[in-house]
């Protein structure tokens, strides 16, 4: 909502500079958002004289003027205007000044070899009114002592956007502003007063409000004016309506919009005698052809609010007229149209047909019911007073007597709220004066809600309008009570807080991606998930909820190598998605890494990063979580977008309940697909939500500690085993010969090729042997080792070399 | 006596010349060996006569403890040096680079929700959470904003099908009504989370993040809600003082509603935050309202309380000094590598929220 101090000093009457006014704005909940200072420009718009015109030595259209801009200064202006005459007063932009119709900002030009410095302006340049017919002409007597003077008068140039929010249509005109600070101490409210109305003509128009069901147009009130002469405004209408930057049309067209502006009253104004057998107010029906005032085509669906004739539809109620009865200039007799129509189903209409106008925005939020007698009044008023005309008596139609609103309001309820008392005369000064009508009784307070106030129902409603008006600042500032009901975090957000943190310290950078992605992508990650699209992407890429942590993460590991940077790591913790209904989504960490380790190293060799790499990742971390080596368990049934034979499942049990994560190399087609210029790409998934808790707590694990002094013994093995035999089975069977004495088991090679059969592999590995009860002699070893020799060999069909 | 003088007095100063580990052994031998100087003088103890024997035997073993100790004094002093000689040519040049670093980044908003929880935490709030995708009553309609309400222009939604009913959620409200309808009152919680919103231009993002904050107790009024905001804007700020300014709005699931500005001012093209005479709109909140309430079955007349909800990002960019929003989610390896936290980094109330 645009104003300005000047209109609002119509309805307020105060004192206070600008700058107070802002603040107070601001403070009463009206949000001062934006202040444009279009003084500074238009002020450099003079009022000036011509002192002599020449013609143009080159153009026979085009006159040099002499035109005195005050101070003495003469300047050379060429101008192409048919008016422009020696002794004129008119309007002059010097160099630098924009000109407000075009926008755009003069400088000095030559035209046709003569210098011109500035412009004398027509009606229309300055947006005062569609005259382009000349420059603009002043009469002598006004301005014959303003020479040199601005213009515009700069008091009302201040331009003051205000944030209105949706609960206070009252504020969407200038009077329902000048309440609210009237109420908050910054002035009176100035009376309304009406005039009252001649009525001379006896012409009527038949009106027929429907009392259907669904009937949205709850009153319906207009006025008929016949011979009326439509032209253009008077200099302070128009001017009023530029100042806050609306463009002047006609009068007839004025007076509507600066009734809407002013009181908050919007109107509507048909042409009388485009009106066909008079008007039914009714509900449309299913493929209605409707030509608006925007141009527009509309077929309509059954219900939305229409005002037609026997001819079919003239306007939109509460949304937008009709091209079939607007007035033009010619008009001559005109039905003015003040209505109320229902909230809801205007913006529904609106919405369906996607219409935008200040009425719709106006009516949606709820107009008060109760002006439309005052809107025909001041109207047809304005009407005759600038068009002339004889007005007819006022029909106006209601479908059902609205009631008013009542509240109950408990006094002490104030101080429950808000922490602060406040007193009853100032509840009632404040109420009054914006317009409650109140009955006292002991404890309660009867209140009549005006009718302008739409948004007031309950008594939480006036204890806001109280709040706001006495200030936010006089609220008391309570400091925070600490007691807790809760832990802060639970189990799994703060597993999820250690994973977080853990995978980053693996080397990984962190990023936030879109919980949506592109289709193209997504499919590569999808499996057998079901695509949850958008109906309203933000693109028409990124249209799908994301099935894989992986879609988008892959899409900017891509974009960064383009960068150039070759080695590096992401990876995001977030949700992904396995269905379009709530909680039908996981939490997952994703982590990418592409290029080498060690490039460029004088001391390492480089090389390309692995599915080793990425086991240890995921690895490091469960155990970081606190899960044992021992439990992890891991097999090589991974989805399509892993190297099928480069990549693993892992489970934190051998009875593979749960899938925990993936890991390996980013299967070679999807690097081909999406055209990724990576050295070696791997990556690991992480499901959080599938991990089970913990048997011990740390806390509970730290209370045992043991450890053996007995003297610990090594012993080396190699074992000669078919090439496709899990190496973590073969650890497991080790593992599992003697669990009291045997400690670890490792790896210290692999090894296939010569000497060693095709389809076979040596692995060679190291176990450790401590007993926690008493120390192992040579016997004992002895024993232990062809334990181990027989069990494997029997239980795996391995040989032992020798 | 003046035999074992003599000896004693002969190899002191052969040993104070400068001798290898040979030369040193051949003396050694000499003294010790087995028929040494000092081996002979023991072997003739027995002879001795008795009254002179005790003394002899005595300045034997003090000579022989002397010049033994010498010895081996001398030995270690030569292996040390020869040490000393094979370290020397052992340098190596430390400057050199050392071996490859790793180091992982945590991101912004991540570190800013840990601040955000650590510093609600010290006040006994603790964290809720909601779906991403939510159903159109939880998002909207519980809170107050029926369909076809303009405040719900407010809100561009994305929506997953053609009835509207599911849709990704445009604040984290919603997750006050799923917390309120699970349990029983009284409420002190928090939810940052991912939000959605259908616009994007250079200060919109489709996807932002919020934390939430509801405390509905049996007497906590607007004033409790003031000074939670700013005792939570002075702990995440890191300043003593703040300039606050609670102005009246509007959001329908909150009645007296409020918007926050903080004071600040630009300096060398810098925010400071808590000084000047510029405000900053930072969140917005209110005491929820009875409607709300009544909705997850609560009475109003028995309790009430405020809500809150902040844009995490907003803050993240304020007190990081990140200019662009979109940033946050390109990804830029060189942009997370200078904007994100070190993963040891946590914020914790007694080590400090930022280093």
């Amino acid at each position: 909502m645009k104003i300005t101090y000047d209109w609002l000093k119509d309805h307020l009457l105060t004192s206070y500079s600008e700058k107070k006014l802002l603040g107070k704005l601001t403070n009463i909940g009206l949000e001062v958002e934006n202040i444009s200072n279009i003084s500074e420009d238009l002020n450099l718009f003079k009022v000036a004289k011509i002192i002599k015109t020449q013609k143009h030595p080159d153009a026979d259209r085009l006159k040099v003027c002499d035109v005195d801009i005050g101070d003495n200064k003469i300047k050379k202006v060429v101008c192409g205007a048919k008016n422009a005459r020696d002794g004129l007063f008119t309007v002059y932009a010097p160099p630098g000044a924009v000109i407000p119709k075009s926008g755009l900002k003069l400088v000095e030009a030559k035209i046709r070899g003569v210098t011109s410095y500035g412009m004398l302006c027509s009606e229309s340049e300055l947006n005062l009114s569609n005259d382009s017919e000349g420059i603009i002409e002043l009469s002598n007597a006004e301005y014959l002592k303003r020479v040199g003077k601005n213009f515009f008068k700069s008091s009302n140039l201040n331009l003051i956007d205000l944030s209105i929010t949706p609960n206070r249509p009252d504020c969407l005109g200038v009077r329902g502003i000048a309440r609210d600070l009237a109420a908050a101490g910054f002035g009176k409210l100035k009376e309304s007063k009406l005039k009252k109305i001649k009525f001379k003509n006896n012409k009527k128009i038949k009106i027929k409000l429907n009392k259907e069901k669904k009937q949205s147009c709850l009153i319906f009130g207009s006025c008929l004016i016949s011979n009326v002469k439509n032209k253009e405004s008077p200099e302070w209408l128009k001017r009023k309506l530029i100042s806050i930057g609306q463009k002047p049309i006609s009068a007839l067209v004025d007076i509507t919009n600066y009734m809407m502006f002013d009181i908050n009253r919007p109107l509507h104004v048909f042409d009388a005698d485009k009106i066909v057998k008079g008007i039914t107010v009714r509900n449309s029906r299913s493929g209605e052809i409707f030509e608006a005032l925007d141009n527009k085509k509309y077929k309509l669906d059954n219900d939305m609010c229409v005002v037609s004739d026997s001819k079919g539809v003239l306007a939109l109620g509460g949304i937008i007229g009709g091209i079939r009865s607007s007035t033009q200039n010619n008009t001559k007799n005109v039905l003015i149209e003040s209505a109320y129509f229902d909230p809801t189903v205007t913006r529904k209409t609106a919405k369906k047909l996607n219409i935008e106008s200040d009425a719709k925005f106006r009516f949606e939020r709820g107009i008060d019911p109760l002006s439309i007698e005052e809107g025909l009044i001041r109207s047809a008023n304005l009407i005759q007073q600038i068009c002339g005309g004889e007005i007819s008596k006022f029909e106006i139609q209601k479908k059902e007597k609205l009631k008013q609103v009542e509240i109950k309001f408990n006094k002490k309820l104030f101080n429950k709220i808000m922490g602060i008392k406040i007193s009853d005369s100032k509840t009632f000064k404040i109420l009054s004066d914006l317009g409650f009508r109140i009955k006292k009784n002991r404890e309660f307070l009867k209140l009549t809600v005006p009718s302008w106030r739409p948004d007031i129902s309950q008594p939480i409603d006036v204890i806001e309008e109280l709040a706001r008006i006495i200030g936010y600042n006089q609220i008391k500032t309570i400091e925070p009570r600490k007691e807790r009901y809760k832990p802060t975090l639970d189990n799994t957000q703060k597993l999820f807080h250690f994973l977080q943190r853990a995978v980053a310290t693996k080397g990984y950078y962190e990023a936030v991606t879109w919980s949506f992605t592109d289709p193209k992508f997504n499919n590569l990650f999808r499996e057998n998930k079901k695509e949850i699209k958008i109906i309203n992407p933000i693109s028409s890429e990124l249209c799908v909820l994301r099935n894989s942590i992986f879609s988008n993460l892959i899409f900017y590991v891509n974009k960064n190598l383009n960068r150039d940077i070759k080695d590096l790591s992401l990876f995001e913790i977030g949700p992904i998605f396995n269905g379009p209904t709530p909680g039908d989504q996981e939490t997952v960490i994703g982590g990418l890494r592409s290029g080498k380790v060690s490039r460029l190293s004088w001391i390492e060799n480089d090389r390309y990063v692995d599915t080793y790499d990425v086991k240890k990742d995921i690895v490091q971390t469960l155990i970081e979580v606190g899960y044992e080596k021992s439990e992890i368990y891991i097999d090589d049934k991974t989805p399509s977008y892993y190297h099928p034979g480069k990549s693993g499942r892992i489970f934190l049990n051998k009875d593979k309940d749960k899938v925990v994560g993936y890991f390996g190399e980013i299967h070679p087609n999807i690097i081909k697909k999406i055209d990724i210029k990576t050295e070696s790409l791997v990556g690991f998934e992480i499901f959080i939500d599938n991990f089970k808790k913990l048997k011990k707590s740390l806390k509970d694990k730290k209370s045992t500690f043991q450890v053996s002094d007995f003297q610990k013994s090594e012993r080396d093995f190699a074992f000669v085993i078919d090439k496709n035999f899990d190496t973590q089975e073969l650890i497991h069977i080790i593992s599992e010969t003697d669990k009291e004495i045997i400690r670890e088991v490792n790896i210290f090679d692999v090894y296939e090729g010569e000497k060693i059969p095709n389809n076979k592999k040596s692995i060679a590995l190291n176990v450790s042997i401590q007993s926690t009860k008493k120390p192992l002699n040579d016997d004992d070893l002895e024993k232990i080792n062809k334990l181990i020799i027989d069990n494997v060999e029997r239980k795996t069909g391995a040989k032992i070399r020798s | 006596m003046s035999d074992l003088k003599k000896i004693k007095e002969e190899f002191i100063s052969k040993l104070k010349l400068k001798l290898d580990l040979a030369q040193i052994n051949e003396i050694k031998s000499d003294l010790f060996g087995k028929s040494g100087l000092i081996t002979s003088q023991f072997k003739q103890i027995a002879s001795i006569a008795e009254s002179e024997r005790k003394n002899f035997a005595s300045d034997l073993n003090l000579i022989k403890d002397e010049l033994q100790s010498l010895i081996n004094t001398k030995i270690s002093e030569i292996e040390i040096a020869d040490i000393n000689e094979k370290l020397e040519k052992e340098k190596i040049d430390v400057t050199l680079p050392e071996r490859t670093i790793i180091r992982g980044k945590i991101h912004p908003v991540s570190q800013t929700i840990d601040e955000i929880s650590s510093i609600f935490s010290e006040i006994g709030f603790s964290v809720a959470e909601g779906p991403d995708v939510e159903n159109e009553y939880n998002n909207f309609t519980a809170l107050n904003t029926p369909d076809h309400h303009p405040a719900r222009d407010m809100h561009d939604t994305f929506y997953l099908d053609k009835e509207k009913k599911k849709l990704l959620r445009t604040h984290t409200s919603p997750v006050q009504i799923r917390t309120m309808l699970k349990n029983k009152p009284p409420f002190k919680i928090i939810a940052p989370g991912r939000t959605y919103r259908s616009d994007s231009d250079q200060t919109h993002a489709p996807m932002f993040h919020q934390v939430e904050g509801l405390h509905i107790d049996k007497d906590i009024n607007m004033g409790h809600l003031k000074g939670c905001l700013n005792y939570f804007i002075k702990e995440f700020f890191e300043v003593d003082k703040i300039q606050m300014r609670f102005r009246p709005s509007h959001f329908p699931f909150t009645e007296p509603s409020a918007e926050v500005d903080i004071g600040y001012k630009i300096k060398d093209g810098k925010i400071i935050i808590g000084e000047g005479d510029k405000w900053l709109e930072i969140l917005g909140c209110g005491m929820v309202h009875p409607n709300v309430l009544k909705n997850v079955k609560i009475n109003p007349d028995s309790f009430q309380g405020f809500a809150f909800g902040i844009g995490i990002d907003r803050l993240a960019m304020l007190k990081y000094g990140i200019n662009d929003l979109r940033a946050f989610f390109e990804c830029d390896y060189r942009w997370l590598n200078h904007f994100g936290f070190d993963p040891l980094d946590v914020p914790t109330n007694y080590r400090g929220l930022s280093r």
